[in-house]
């Protein structure tokens, strides 16, 4: 049964699609490893289970766009053009990462290619993102401002108020909500009585809308949409993709029983991975051979990556205040 | 006298407290079931329930602001921040509302609020989860902060701060959560007073004044260079507001000379108040110039190579030391 890729989606995007999914998968795989054998100095959050996101959104942006990402950030880096060499020097401490080893998983940063930083605080990316669009804005600029968040995320003030400074000032941005439902432990049905995040852009005029979050093309084709219409002038939306982490908050964290193991079952067999795979194959767009090549070259990408972190120099300790303030 | 760590003695003072007082409920983000991120809270949920280990949305302006409202009709909220670096979102409610309340009310509202989180540079946590601001938070009048830097001290002054009516600010080092020491049997109800500094090494060449985890390398540092014949007699502040001066002021009369070792920023800081009141009240004891420890006036770094590189440990606290008895 051939059924074909969704219209305005092409068999290279759809394979760029899956090349980068493949990218964020092995290079999260290859840091939960790192991070067991100690060479992952500080917390590391993966993103496994959620690589639809990053790849199907950051696949409208350019270098001009700006990215305003989390705590669960490496899937969001990688998608907008950090390197698995910058990111995996990052979490080694090396002075070869993307914040020279200033920052590690939570503070990754490359302005250059438009990703304005992750965060170990949640929920100011949704702020930033606000403010950027206002900038391109202000500056008559086509270019638009983006918050990856999660659900926790959008119980934050943060959330309300940023969408609502977005909505009066038709900012060119996009929100969006990675819906994993749960922030560490505490599910989301429990923080808030209104599950459905889409639903709260009501409360601001804005479009809300909701897409699968493990579906790489419905991610696409609805971020495609919004992004269209903000750098037409048609200022924010709000994007829900329902998703799950597959992997614990952190890594070193057990599943300590706030979670059925049911459901980490049920979603791994709906592994975003596999989903899209199966949707060009389907359409007789990629044999399993092609699919298969991309993952192998990935894998010798990120194997390369790790090596060339574990060889890279630690900072020197006498730049340890160097940037504090702006050099003269 | 028993001995156990600092996390389970601070933990034991709030559900000693919790028991005597059902007007205390605990917020937080992870702080019911799964018994807080740092074990805080843990067991507790099973002994109290639902209500009064409340699971927060992340929403820490939020919470605070409730739990000031909470506290000025009648109870006694602990707001759990986990790492205390999340409380700078919840500044204004804090400053402005919780701080100045009592003396908005003319003395006829309380505020008996208990705010705690965990401090400390360690472990490559970066620059969002690394903080101590307790500098800060004491430069606002109406609040009191304390910083406890042994197991006795976390229980006792957790006592004191749940029978207190004043706002207060209790934050503990990461890194000292899993030390132990003495602490009184579980029936002994005893309590540490605020504005009381400890001493905690005698010893007659030089003060060294020091908090939190910084206290104990200070310990570490006096106890290598007694080898060397250096005698130094070592203060933990344990609350810097109220700031006990007396004690700090009757060492450096007889040591003549002073060192504060202060893991944060040293512009503003403990160590500038510290030196400002001895230099005010203790001018004549001193025989030499007050000398001050920080770490780097700098948001934190990860690498463990930068990390290590901005904050003083047993050695540069030596040497520091060393070097104020030459002088
Ligand atoms: C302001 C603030 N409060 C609390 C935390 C601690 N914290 C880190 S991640 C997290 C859960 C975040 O949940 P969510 O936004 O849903 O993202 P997810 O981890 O599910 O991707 C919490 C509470 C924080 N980093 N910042």
């Amino acid at each position: 049964m051939s059924s074909r890729l969704p219209a305005g989606v092409t068999r290279d995007q759809a394979l760029a699609l899956y090349r980068m999914m493949q990218t964020i998968r092995q290079s999260e795989e290859g840091l939960a490893k790192a991070c067991a054998s100690g060479l992952v100095h500080g917390a590391c959050h993966t993103y496994v289970g959620e690589e639809a996101i990053a790849s199907g959104v950051c696949a409208h942006l350019t270098h001009d766009d700006a990215v305003f990402s989390t705590h669960r950030g490496h899937g969001h880096a990688l998608a907008k053009g950090v390197t698995p060499r910058e990111l995996f020097a990052e979490l080694f401490g090396r002075e070869t990462g993307c914040s020279h080893g200033r920052g590690g998983s939570m503070h990754l940063f490359k302005p250059e290619v438009g990703l304005m930083g992750t965060s170990g605080i949640v929920a100011p990316c949704i702020l930033q993102a606000a403010g950027a669009g206002y900038s391109f804005k202000l500056r008559g600029l086509p270019h638009v401002g983006v918050a990856f968040f999660g659900d926790g995320a959008s119980n934050n003030g943060a959330f309300h108020e940023g969408l609502n400074l977005a909505a009066i000032y038709q900012a060119p941005t996009l929100f969006v909500c990675e819906n994993n439902q749960y922030a560490t432990e505490v599910a989301f049905s429990y923080a808030t009585r209104n599950t459905d995040v889409y639903k709260k852009a009501a409360s601001f005029d804005m479009p809300g809308i909701c897409v699968d979050g493990n579906d790489a093309l419905a991610v696409y084709q609805a971020a495609g949409e919004a992004i269209a219409r903000a750098r037409a002038g048609g200022g924010p939306t709000l994007i829900e993709c329902k998703t799950y982490r597959t992997r614990a908050h952190a890594e070193g964290m057990r599943e300590s029983g706030y979670r059925p193991l049911e459901d980490i079952e049920a979603w791994k067999r709906r592994d975003p991975l596999k989903l899209l795979a199966g949707r060009l194959s389907a359409a007789d767009e990629a044999s399993q051979a092609e699919l298969d090549a991309i993952a192998e070259q990935v894998r010798l990408i990120v194997e390369d990556a790790a090596e060339f972190a574990r060889n890279s120099p630690y900072p020197d300790g006498a730049t340890a205040t160097d940037h504090v303030y702006a050099e003269a | 006298m028993r001995e156990i760590t600092y996390s389970v003695a601070a933990r034991e003072a709030l559900s000693e407290r919790m028991a005597v007082d059902p007007t205390i409920f605990v917020v937080g983000e992870g702080i019911g079931r799964r018994g807080g991120n740092f074990a805080t809270t843990l067991g507790l949920y099973e002994r109290y329930g639902q209500m009064r280990l409340a699971d927060t949305p992340i929403s820490e302006r939020g919470f605070v602001g409730m739990c000031c409202g909470a506290a000025m009709t009648g109870a006694r909220p602990v707001v759990d921040f986990m790492f205390v670096d999340f409380i700078l979102d919840a500044f204004g409610e804090i400053f402005n509302q919780v701080a100045k309340m009592q003396y908005m009310s003319s003395g006829r509202l309380k505020m008996p609020l208990l705010m705690r989180g965990c401090i400390g540079i360690g472990g490559s946590a970066a620059t969002h989860h690394s903080g101590s601001y307790y500098a800060q938070f004491a430069n606002i009048p109406g609040l009191r902060v304390v910083v406890p830097s042994t197991p006795y001290d976390a229980k006792g002054l957790m006592n004191t701060a749940l029978t207190c009516d004043d706002p207060v600010l209790y934050l503990e080092h990461k890194n000292l959560l899993a030390t132990k020491g003495p602490v009184p049997e579980p029936e002994e109800s005893f309590s540490v007073p605020f504005g009381k500094a400890r001493v905690s090494r005698e010893g007659k060449d030089v003060t060294v004044v020091a908090l939190a985890l910084m206290h104990r390398k200070t310990l570490e540092a006096a106890e290598a260079l007694a080898a060397e014949g250096i005698s130094a007699e070592v203060i933990d502040p344990r609350t810097i507001s109220p700031l006990d001066t007396d004690t700090v002021l009757e060492s450096v009369r007889k040591t003549g000379r002073l060192l504060i070792v202060d893991e944060s920023f040293q512009p503003m800081g403990v160590g500038a108040e510290v030196a400002a009141r001895v230099a005010d009240q203790g001018f004549d004891d001193l025989d030499a110039p007050i000398r001050r420890l920080n770490g780097a006036f700098t948001p934190t770094p990860y690498s463990p190579t930068l990390e290590a590189a901005i904050v003083p440990n047993p050695t540069t606290i030596a040497q520091a030391i060393r070097d104020l008895v030459k002088e």
